[in-house]
């Protein structure tokens, strides 16, 4: 079905020049994402997980493979594939509606009337919940308001993906907190297609359908990919309670932190990948991925 | 004596608000002391200045009298401004008769051929910082329409950078009495007209003042213009706005701080260039003032000198605050501390 292969990374490989010689940031990412689907990317830092994002965005070039969007190659940036940024990157001469209406124009200008456009723009502020501040820039604003008008800017461009990259990183845990159920109420209604990069764990097993646990680099990979089936709509407060949360919360740090580079797979992970129906190149578990790179 | 009448209750109001504001002060002794403190200091030390500069005047002589002290040079601004007042009212004087002249002649025969002629009189001191000021306006815009647009270009593509570099290097530390002979030269060989808009004199000083002062903005616009925030750079790439927009919308709100640092230092250069300039070129501005005065030699001449020194100093003050100004009017972060 076509849906399963809505974008698909197949052998992507990047390698950065350095002083000393070529650097292989990434090798061998293979991953499949289907219409609708939350994937969150996490791993240690350096690993590369923001780099897999910036190669789907299109602002770097895969060295090797490529990335395919609704069977099309990805070469350059572009508007179907929305980024927000961690820090959100918004105009600071501009005023929060400003922001998003110059992402709208460049996007709809032509199909939309001045009108449509001024109301597209106060629809997507108001889906993050940010009417009362429209008309303020973001010196004006605090940091989780940022935020949600960088998501409002990504929105309003009506992306075929929606690519965040440790969207709530900078921000208080309360914030943050506030952010996520924000993100999950718009998620409910819009049933976006979503790569996220974190390195926050629960933000992780509470927001996406998959989560793609990279190995740390050089030559960094997709290690696991763990299917989270917890009903939706979620709640934080009830899932900390149950069992299938914190089990799914322990794979992910055994993972990260207990596993490093060890082969042995955690039960619980075994149990999720068996979950997904067919098994998928990014779903090769981590000794036949060395089989195949080393055997 | 309309405005008179209606500025003086403005003036009083004004101190009497203040006099109001500051005993509703909660703390009106700190006040006090916060502003002699803001006021009383720079007053303080110009004092000091001032009984230095005539302590020391006093024990200069030279060809043309004593080194004139402070209430000297007081004394011939005064007169220099009367001066121009004077010969204001002379000119109205002048073309007063002129007019009535050719009233009667025009009442005596109603076909006759009437001329007006102008007034042909000295330019005051008013005048000749009238001419400064345009012509050093002249040669800062044009400055500035130039380095601007190379300044985004050079700063946006590396190759071309590379390729500016050396020639802003090596054309910035030439002094401006050295770009005045190949100006003057070249035009008035390419200057030629029967009935010229402007004179030569006028033309030479303000290309030697655009020459002089378009590197720093054209070098600090490239600096601002190339540290443009990466993210925000992406931002243009996700979009995929047009080069144009790219550079009206991104490239130059985030780049205004730095251009205009390079503005202000180049008015600032240019200003300074323009006095060198005009008393080469001979341009009637303030530059030529200040020579004709020495060459004059009168034993007023150094005290006249001086008051021209304060008032070029002076007017360079107010032109960098009028720049402080526009860019603080231009500025996007109200906030930020510009000084």
């Amino acid at each position: 079905m076509t849906t399963d292969n809505y974008l698909e990374l197949s052998q992507v490989a990047i390698t950065f020049p350095t002083p000393k010689g070529p650097f292989l940031a990434l090798q061998d990412v293979n991953l499949k994402i289907a219409k609708g689907e939350f994937i969150s990317v996490i791993g240690h830092s350096g690993c590369g997980k923001s780099t897999v994002l910036n190669i789907v965005a299109g602002l770097h070039q895969a060295t090797t493979g490529g990335v395919i969007l609704e069977g099309k190659e990805v070469t350059e940036p572009g508007p179907d594939r929305a980024v927000v940024f961690q820090n959100h990157s918004l105009l600071p001469w501009l005023t929060a509606y400003e922001n998003v209406e110059l992402a709208v124009k460049r996007v709809f200008g032509k199909k939309k009337s001045k009108q449509e456009i001024a109301q597209w723009v106060e629809h997507n502020l108001g889906l993050v919940h940010m009417e009362h501040a429209m008309h303020k820039r973001p010196h004006e604003i605090s940091g989780g308001m940022k935020q949600r008008v960088g998501i409002a800017r990504a929105l309003a461009m009506e992306p075929k993906v929606l690519l965040m990259d440790e969207p709530f990183g900078a921000l208080d845990a309360l914030t943050r907190a506030h952010m996520q159920d924000s993100l999950m109420e718009i998620q409910n209604r819009l049933n976006n297609t979503v790569i996220m990069v974190t390195h926050d764990v629960d933000e992780a097993v509470l927001l996406s359908d998959r989560i793609v646990m990279m190995n740390q680099g050089p030559g960094a990979t997709i290690g696991e990919i763990l299917k989270i089936d917890l009903p939706r709509p979620r709640d934080r407060v009830t899932l900390a309670e149950t069992p299938e949360y914190n089990h799914y919360r322990a794979a992910v740090l055994q993972f990260l932190y207990a596993k490093k580079h060890a082969s042995a797979k955690p039960a619980v992970k075994s149990e999720a990948v068996e979950e997904t129906a067919e098994p998928e190149p990014g779903l090769v578990s981590l000794e036949e991925h060395k089989k195949k790179k080393f055997g | 004596m309309n405005s008179q009448t209606a500025t003086i209750p403005k003036a009083g109001d004004l101190a009497r608000n203040w006099i109001s504001k500051w005993l509703a002060d909660s703390n009106p002794v700190a006040t006090l002391k916060d502003m002699s403190f803001n006021l009383g200091v720079p007053l303080l030390a110009l004092v000091a200045f001032c009984l230095l500069w005539a302590g020391v005047a006093s024990k200069v002589q030279t060809s043309l009298g004593q080194l004139p002290g402070p209430t000297m040079v007081w004394g011939q601004a005064m007169t220099l401004y009367q001066e121009h007042k004077a010969e204001r009212e002379k000119e109205a004087a002048f073309y007063e008769r002129q007019e009535q002249r050719n009233a009667e002649k025009l009442a005596a025969d109603p076909n006759a051929d009437v001329k007006i002629r102008p007034y042909t009189g000295k330019p005051t001191f008013i005048d000749q910082i009238k001419t400064s000021l345009f012509t050093v306006a002249t040669g800062f815009l044009l400055a500035a329409l130039i380095a601007i647009p190379v300044g985004i270009v050079c700063g946006l593509n590396s190759g071309l950078y590379r390729a500016f570099n050396p020639l802003i290097q090596i054309f910035k530390p030439v002094s401006p009495l050295a770009w005045l002979p190949i100006v003057t030269m070249v035009v008035s060989a390419l200057y030629v007209s029967d009935d010229p808009m402007f004179s030569k004199s006028y033309l030479n000083s303000a290309i030697t003042v655009m020459l002089c002062c378009v590197w720093p903005t054209i070098i600090n616009t490239t600096v601002g213009v190339a540290s443009v925030d990466k993210d925000l750079l992406n931002v243009s790439r996700v979009l995929r706005l047009s080069w144009f927009t790219n550079v009206i919308k991104i490239v130059i709100p985030s780049a205004i701080p730095m251009i205009f640092t390079g503005l202000r230092v180049s008015l600032g250069i240019g200003w300074m260039v323009l006095i060198a300039a005009e008393m080469l070129a001979q341009n009637p501005g303030l530059g030529k003032f200040v020579w004709d005065e020495f060459q004059n030699g009168s034993s007023d001449s150094l005290a006249r000198i001086m008051a021209a020194v304060f008032t070029i100093g002076i007017i360079g003050f107010l032109l960098d605050r009028i720049m402080l100004g526009i860019q603080r009017w231009v500025s996007w972060d109200k906030a930020a501390n510009l000084r």
